[in-house]
């Protein structure tokens, strides 16, 4: 049995959290979910199940999406990542307007998913967006909403891209 | 209009429950029973835990009565001296440490006089498991018109069917959370649910006290579909009676599998039909049995019951109906409100057992629903008049064209008889759900809403009415937009909040647009007679009248009101239950597509067409994301989401192995509206949210029916229930 939470010591993680060096003693069998929401107060990040099935705690290590109930923070010791608070607001229009949040308790999971996939399009040669968002569970929006959503982040980007060019 | 909140919810920004930062908060847990049914014996708080370092409370806690209050008052806040189910809350404990309190709560052992647990509503109770009157049925119905059997002593054809439908879990993806404080000698909790005035009531009944010292405030809410309806009452009162013993502010969240095992699910249903026609396929008789398991509690059961019965002849005319029910209560878990209220139980019976009465006598089951439709002018099995204008075969024949439906059938037939082992067909159901309370419910309510000038000339909407995802917020802006003619900026939604909004009725029965928004429209009115206005004044003209009204008036406010009015010539007899059970019906056809895999039994949704007459829509993105969404969560019911009990509790409750649908495991909804506006909704509108729920379960069915020649009658469909039934039809 492990010690009381009152009497462990704590471990010092340092990792780069939304492009800023951060560093933060925890508890060593501490989730990266509750690190961030109770420690930090990055309380976008939400709950959904705990045991990886609802994707609803998605956030990016080292680009990758991962659900941070299921990530210890020593693992993130050293790692880039970002959460919903990353993402800026101006290029979620496209999922506003298709109904892709209901209650929202999803939603920024779903947003990091999105954003993964639209800085990733290669992924889209092998499978679809409905494929791609199956790690999301969402109980209100039935997912068309969010697959429309995601297409038109995608081609937002697409966009975006071409003015670049 | 985009969703009011939608930026905030797709940034994260949304403060819902769990991420509110409240000083010196601790948190609570509960120790639940068990046991599904016996005697305390004793509570043993163990040694290793240094127990004035927490907060304790048990049942002598509570100041009032140890009752949560509802429709009736059998049910503990915490239990007492026996427990009725396996997740009973016995003891709860607080301490500032989340993980000390988890320890703590694994270190109380309670022990149990066990008692014999009526665990299967479909046996009949032996005498040791009775604990309601003679038989354990906790609520009986009727409904009669006609002669039934004499009816069907003169029928051609006489179809016998029995349906059985499985629990189900809400699965909002916010698990139920309330935070609980005292201030200036209220009692005060904020938290994810849907009817603040049923917390304040429950409340208010067992903490002792008056209304006014007494508050509850709805925190933004992440999904309810009923879950948040009756529950919250108890966690409430949990974590009120920490704070008021502990004396500092509570937080409950309860983490996933607590939410899945021991809050409320979707009542099992066992329903008979034995249905009577003439030579040409006309119902001439329908008689229905319906039995709800309750649970351990009376909790909503009875206007579950009554809602069931009530949909359960179908939207058909038919001379001759006996419709009766029961809920029966059991040591089960207590269930409880759930989107579509009894409804999807009794249609997918009813909708189900219509492709069993056309494979019996041969008909082609859409012709057998055309010939049987309710057409104005014809009346319900209560007696109800339809009389809408709505033509509802042609809602039917909207989807049959939007789905292909006759092509698609003889694509499958060529399909099927060529293919080793996918197997394909095409299944429709047509259904009715009765928008807000039903028979004389809403006018109990007395529903009010408030609409006040505020000083800067905006409206302020206060009412107790909450959104839980659906979109209140919107409706109400856009109700309130269109009726005074200001932007959306100047309108504002109150946050429902006991202290300052009237009691507009809960956020159920798909009412909150349509009745909710109603009174919204009138109050507006109200607020323009009080600003001695016309009419007509709108827009600018109105923000001036509100700002000089507040320069004539110092240190007061404005304030249109309206209460519920029945909508003229409803009329509801309650003994006899005969009557306008509800003031308008929303009428549906869906059509499912199915492809069964032979070597799995696997079924999978191919495609779903959705139309719907609905009144008007008040924002086509938001009803459009309400059909989907229940369309989604009625797949999950009629194929995957199977609860697995073990001694009345819920043994898979995780979401690795109670299963709901991914985006992956469902189609596309194709979905169409058929506007015809209601005159006493909100812009027009009819109650739209639960509808969904009840067509989708009996058209993939019937499609899976289609599919492989088996009567499918037991939902969910699982492979292995699939498995049994194609095998078995093999062997015989």
């Amino acid at each position: 049995m492990t010690m009381p939470p009152d009497q462990q010591e704590r471990i010092s993680v340092a990792l780069t959290l939304n492009g800023r060096a951060v560093r933060v003693q925890v508890e060593p069998n501490e989730r990266l979910l509750d690190t961030l929401r109770y420690r930090l107060g990055l309380i976008g990040t939400k709950e959904g199940c705990g045991e990886g099935e609802c994707g609803a705690c998605t956030v990016s290590m080292d680009g990758v999406p991962v659900n941070s109930c299921l990530v210890p923070t020593w693992q993130a010791r050293g790692r880039r990542i970002e959460t919903i608070e990353s993402v800026e607001p101006g290029r979620l229009g496209a999922l506003l307007g298709s109904g892709a949040t209901q209650c929202g308790a999803c939603t920024p999971g779903v947003v990091m998913a999105a954003c993964w996939i639209a800085e990733h399009r290669e992924l889209l040669r092998t499978h679809t967006i409905r494929e791609l968002m199956a790690g999301n569970l969402c109980r209100c929006t039935g997912y068309d909403g969010i697959i429309e959503g995601v297409q038109g982040l995608l081609d937002d980007g697409l966009a975006e891209d071409g003015r670049d060019g | 209009m985009d969703r009011v909140e939608g930026l905030a919810k797709l940034t994260g920004r949304e403060r819902y429950v769990d991420d509110l930062a409240i000083q010196g908060v601790v948190w609570g847990m509960t120790v639940r029973s068990r046991c599904p049914r016996g005697r305390i014996k004793r509570i043993h708080f163990g040694d290793g835990v240094d127990w004035s370092r927490f907060v304790v409370v048990d049942h002598r806690d509570i100041p009032g009565p140890n009752e949560i209050l509802l429709i009736e008052r059998d049910q503990p806040v915490l239990a007492g001296d026996r427990v009725r189910h396996v997740h009973e809350p016995i003891v709860l404990i607080a301490h500032e440490s989340r993980e000390m309190v988890r320890r703590a709560v694994a270190q109380v052992r309670v022990e149990y006089d066990p008692e014999p647990a009526y665990l299967d509503y479909r046996l009949p109770p032996r005498p040791g498991q009775i604990q309601f009157g003679e038989d354990n049925v906790l609520k009986r119905l009727c409904i009669e018109k006609g002669d039934v059997e004499r009816a069907l002593r003169g029928a051609a054809h006489v179809v016998e069917g029995v349906y059985e439908t499985g629990a189900q879990e809400h699965v909002y993806l916010e698990n139920q959370g309330m935070v609980a404080w005292v201030e200036d000698g209220v009692v005060a909790v904020k938290g994810s649910m849907q009817c603040p005035y049923y917390v304040l009531n429950a409340m208010s009944h067992a903490l002792g006290r008056a209304a006014d010292e007494v508050r509850v405030i709805q925190a933004p809410t992440g999904g309810g579909f009923g879950g948040k309806e009756d529950y919250p009452s108890n966690i409430a009162l949990h974590a009120a009676l920490l704070a008021i013993k502990g004396d500092r502010p509570v937080k409950i969240i309860y983490d996933r599998g607590e939410d899945l095992a021991a809050t409320t699910k979707r009542h099992p249903a066992t329903v008979r039909h034995r249905t009577g026609l003439d030579r040409d396929g006309r119902l001439i008789a329908q008689d229905i049995e319906v039995i709800l398991d309750a649970g351990a509690y009376v909790t909503l059961s009875p206007v579950v019951l009554s809602r069931a019965i009530i949909h359960a002849g179908g939207p058909y005319a038919c001379d001759n109906v006996r419709i009766r029910g029961r809920a029966i209560l059991t040591n089960a878990v207590p269930f409880g409100a759930f989107r579509g209220f009894g409804a999807p139980q009794t249609h997918f019976a009813g909708e189900r057992h219509m492709d069993v009465i056309a494979a019996r006598i041969g008909v082609d089951p859409v012709d057998l629903r055309r010939r049987n439709l309710i057409r104005d002018g014809q009346s319900t099995s209560t007696g109800q008049v339809i009389h809408d204008g709505t033509d509802r075969v042609a809602v039917m024949d909207r989807a049959l064209d939007l789905s292909g439906y006759r092509a698609r059938q003889r694509e499958h037939e060529a399909f099927n008889a060529s293919h080793p082992y996918l197997r394909r067909g095409i299944g429709l159901a047509t259904f009715h759900h009765g928008a807000g309370f039903t028979g004389a419910g809403e006018v109990f309510l007395k529903s009010v809403v408030h609409v006040v000038g505020l000083p800067d000339g905006r409206v302020e909407v206060r009412s107790a009415n909450t959104e839980i995802g659906q979109g209140t917020l919107t409706a109400f802006s856009k109700v309130a937009q269109d009726r005074t003619g200001l932007d959306g900026e100047s309108i504002v939604i109150a946050e429902p909040d006991t202290a300052r909004v009237p009691n507009s009725g809960p956020t159920v029965a798909s009412r909150t647009a349509m009745v909710v928004g109603h009174l919204i429209e009138r109050a507006c009115d109200d607020l323009r007679r009080i600003l001695g206005v016309d009419a007509d004044t709108r827009g600018q003209a109105l923000r001036d009248a509100i700002i000089a009204w507040h320069a004539d008036n110092p240190g007061r406010e404005p304030v249109g009101t309206a209460q519920y009015r029945k909508p003229p010539g409803i009329q509801w007899d309650e003994d006899r239950y005969q009557g306008d059970a509800y003031a308008t019906f929303a009428w549906a056809a869906y059509v499912a597509q199915v492809e069964v895999d032979l070597r799995t039994f696997a079924t999978s949704v191919t495609s779903m067409t959705a139309v719907q007459e609905v009144g008007r829509v008040l924002n086509e993105t938001l009803a459009r994301g309400q059909i989907q969404g229940g369309v989604v969560q009625a797949i999950g019911w009629a194929l995957l989401e199977d609860v697995a009990w073990k001694d009345g509790a819920m043994a898979n409750a995780q979401l690795t192995n109670y299963i709901i649908p991914t985006s992956f495991d469902v189609p596309p909804t194709r979905v169409q509206f058929i506007e015809n506006p209601y005159a006493h909704g909100g812009g027009g509108a009819k109650g739209l949210g639960e509808l969904p729920m009840d067509g989708p379960a009996p058209a993939i069915v019937n499609a899976v029916a289609a599919a492989t020649g088996t009567e499918a009658t037991t939902i969910p469909l699982t492979p292995e229930r699939l498995m049994g039934l194609v095998l078995n039809d093999d062997a015989a």
